[in-house]
């Protein structure tokens, strides 16, 4: 299954990756009005030290501990694709407190949120991948 | 090939899940005492909080048993296990084969011994969707609500019914709040969170005797109540496993591979007690995580792909009126404290490992880092632990690992 890698040494920590997922799971069409003067609850998270820098999202894991560790059940796993209902979530924080990567956060609204590779909202493809302007995350195969 | 499984919970969906990756013909039969689908158990107090509801906590989709040709008896009791013909006796008299036996029977409350407690009408515990609804029935807004057990499921019960009724007035025999999974600095900041809200507690007492609608404590104090809550703890229900003769002691005993002393029988979840990694022992690990890995674990030694389940460690998220608190791993060996205005975290590094940690408020985002290097038993020694102390980081891992990280399929 196409999954998103990161490539660290393209990373330009220009953080465009975490404003194009913030646009694509707005449900807005339009970038501007979904992303100006409002605060930012990204999916993607660069993290930047020095010189180092690189984007972290869900790893879509094979084993996903965040699924067998929700209190809800609203974490399940189709097609090798980790997704969260957010009707069914609690905001318990069981699935932070497993997910080795610190992939999952709260939304604006308190419940879970988390990376679906944009396989479900309206766009389909990994945005921040689109808007990535070096090739620091990448959608692949591997 | 049979497969059956006494309870319809957390751990038996592990179960069923499992089994069916290696093995999709052979008949699946769930036998499951209460009266409903499988559903989230830990969403009680969500329920009554109005924050889900009966439709949205159900565990798995309604088309779960289907999908996975499981046929299911709800409302049906096992009153018996019979090893040497590999039987169960049912509450309806009938009885069923099994080649291969999951016992899941979960927890029962554990109440102690209160002088006229059995007079005391508006009674309830807090284990089931059952209870949840019977306790719901006699809210009124004009309750006093009392409370036996500051622990999670007390605490949790009485953030659920808080916003209900009148009062909520919480009693512990320990001097402290959550005193099984935080320390006294933790514990004394979601007491002042709690009490600020509006829940009164009395800890370091016990009930000495109830008195119609009055609760005589140990310290001489007298508190009132409409309704009461009996939530000090819960142990293993292992009654059954006892009765066939299977090796237990305070929890059915079972090995990496939830295999029990019986050859035909696997145990898993709450009533079991199976290899803690931190300690070396076994322990009983009565949180959810932990009963789904192990039903997982009991389903693929069953199908015959055996796995063990290596890395059980407690584990444990819990919120309280937006004050959130993750703890993992055990508190021994060195320490190290950071405390902010509207957080706290405590790090227990034994032998460069970390062993344990608390995480409460402002300090709870990515605690998975942190609950990882516990289970994987990282060595401390090959990351920049500066960093990763002060905040859970992937930046704090050497680049190679990273890369294996972000860079490879998981
Ligand atoms: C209010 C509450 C809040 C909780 N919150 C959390 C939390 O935030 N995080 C966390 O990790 N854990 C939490 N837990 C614990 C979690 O719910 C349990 O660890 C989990 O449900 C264990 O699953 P299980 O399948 O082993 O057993 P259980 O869920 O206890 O299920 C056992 C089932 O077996 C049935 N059964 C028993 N005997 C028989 C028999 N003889 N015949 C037929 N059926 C039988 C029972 O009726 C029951 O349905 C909470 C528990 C409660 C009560």
């Amino acid at each position: 299954m196409k999954k998103i890698y990161v490539n660290e040494q393209w990373c330009l920590a220009c953080h465009l990756c975490e404003y194009y997922c913030a646009y694509a799971n707005s449900g807005l069409s339009d970038m501007v009005q979904a992303l100006k003067d409002k605060p930012l609850h990204p999916r993607i998270q660069v993290e930047q030290r020095g010189t180092v820098s690189f984007a972290v999202n869900c790893r879509h894991c094979s084993e996903p501990l965040c699924l067998k560790s929700c209190i809800a059940g609203a974490i399940t796993e189709k097609d090798g694709l980790i997704v969260i209902d957010q009707d069914k979530c609690v905001g318990c924080y069981s699935c932070i407190m497993a997910c080795p990567y610190g992939a999952l956060m709260p939304s604006e609204s308190g419940v879970m949120q988390k990376c679906e590779l944009c396989a479900t909202n309206s766009h389909g493809l990994p945005v921040c991948v689109q808007g990535c302007p070096n090739q620091a995350i990448v959608y692949e195969e591997r | 090939m049979q497969y059956v499984i006494i309870g319809n919970s957390i751990t038996s969906v592990g179960c069923i899940e499992s089994i069916r990756k290696h093995d999709t013909t052979g008949a699946i039969t769930v036998i499951g005492e209460e009266n409903h689908p499988i559903y989230a158990r830990p969403l009680i107090s969500y329920l009554l909080q109005g924050k889900t509801d009966e439709q949205k906590m159900t565990y798995r989709d309604e088309g779960f048993y289907q999908k996975h040709g499981v046929q299911v008896l709800t409302g049906r009791r096992v009153e018996k296990i019979e090893v040497e013909g590999q039987l169960l006796r049912l509450d309806d008299g009938s009885s069923m084969q099994y080649d291969k036996l999951l016992i899941a029977t979960g927890s029962i409350p554990f109440i102690p011994p209160m002088k006229n407690l059995e007079e005391v009408e508006h009674r309830h515990t807090f284990l089931s969707l059952s209870d949840a609804k019977e306790l719901e029935a006699e809210l009124q807004p004009s309750s006093r609500v009392l409370i036996i057990g500051a622990g999670l499921i007390g605490l949790k019960c009485a953030e659920g019914i808080l916003e209900r009724v009148q009062s909520v007035t919480v009693v512990d025999l320990a001097d402290r709040i959550l005193s099984s999974i935080l320390d006294e600095e933790g514990s004394a900041r979601v007491q002042t969170h709690l009490e600020q809200i509006g829940i009164r507690f009395h800890l370091g007492d016990s009930v000495r005797e109830f008195c119609g609608q009055e609760a005589l404590l140990t310290s001489g104090k007298v508190v009132g109540f409409d309704i009461l809550v009996l939530a000090v703890g819960v142990k293993p229900n292992i009654a059954l496993a006892k009765d066939a003769g299977l090796a237990v002691n305070k929890g059915i005993l079972i090995d990496q591979a939830c295999r029990t002393s019986n050859p035909h029988i696997w145990a898993g979840g709450d009533c079991s007690e199976g290899w803690e990694l931190l300690s070396g022992e076994r322990r009983n690990l009565a949180l959810l995580p932990n009963a789904y890995m192990q039903g997982e674990t009991a389903g693929y030694s069953m199908a015959e792909n055996e796995q063990r389940f290596e890395n059980a460690i407690a584990m444990n998220a819990i919120g309280f009126f937006g004050l959130h608190i993750i703890t993992a791993g055990i508190y021994q060996g060195e320490d190290l404290c950071f405390a902010t205005e509207k957080g706290y975290k405590r790090l227990f590094i034994k032998d460069d490992h970390l062993v344990g940690c608390i995480l409460i408020g402002d300090q709870v985002a990515r605690g998975g880092i942190y609950t990882n290097l516990i289970r994987s038993r990282t060595d401390l020694r090959t990351l920049d632990f500066a960093m990763i102390s002060e905040q859970p980081a992937l930046m704090a891992f050497a680049q190679k690992v990273r890369s294996e990280q972000l860079g490879r399929a998981q």
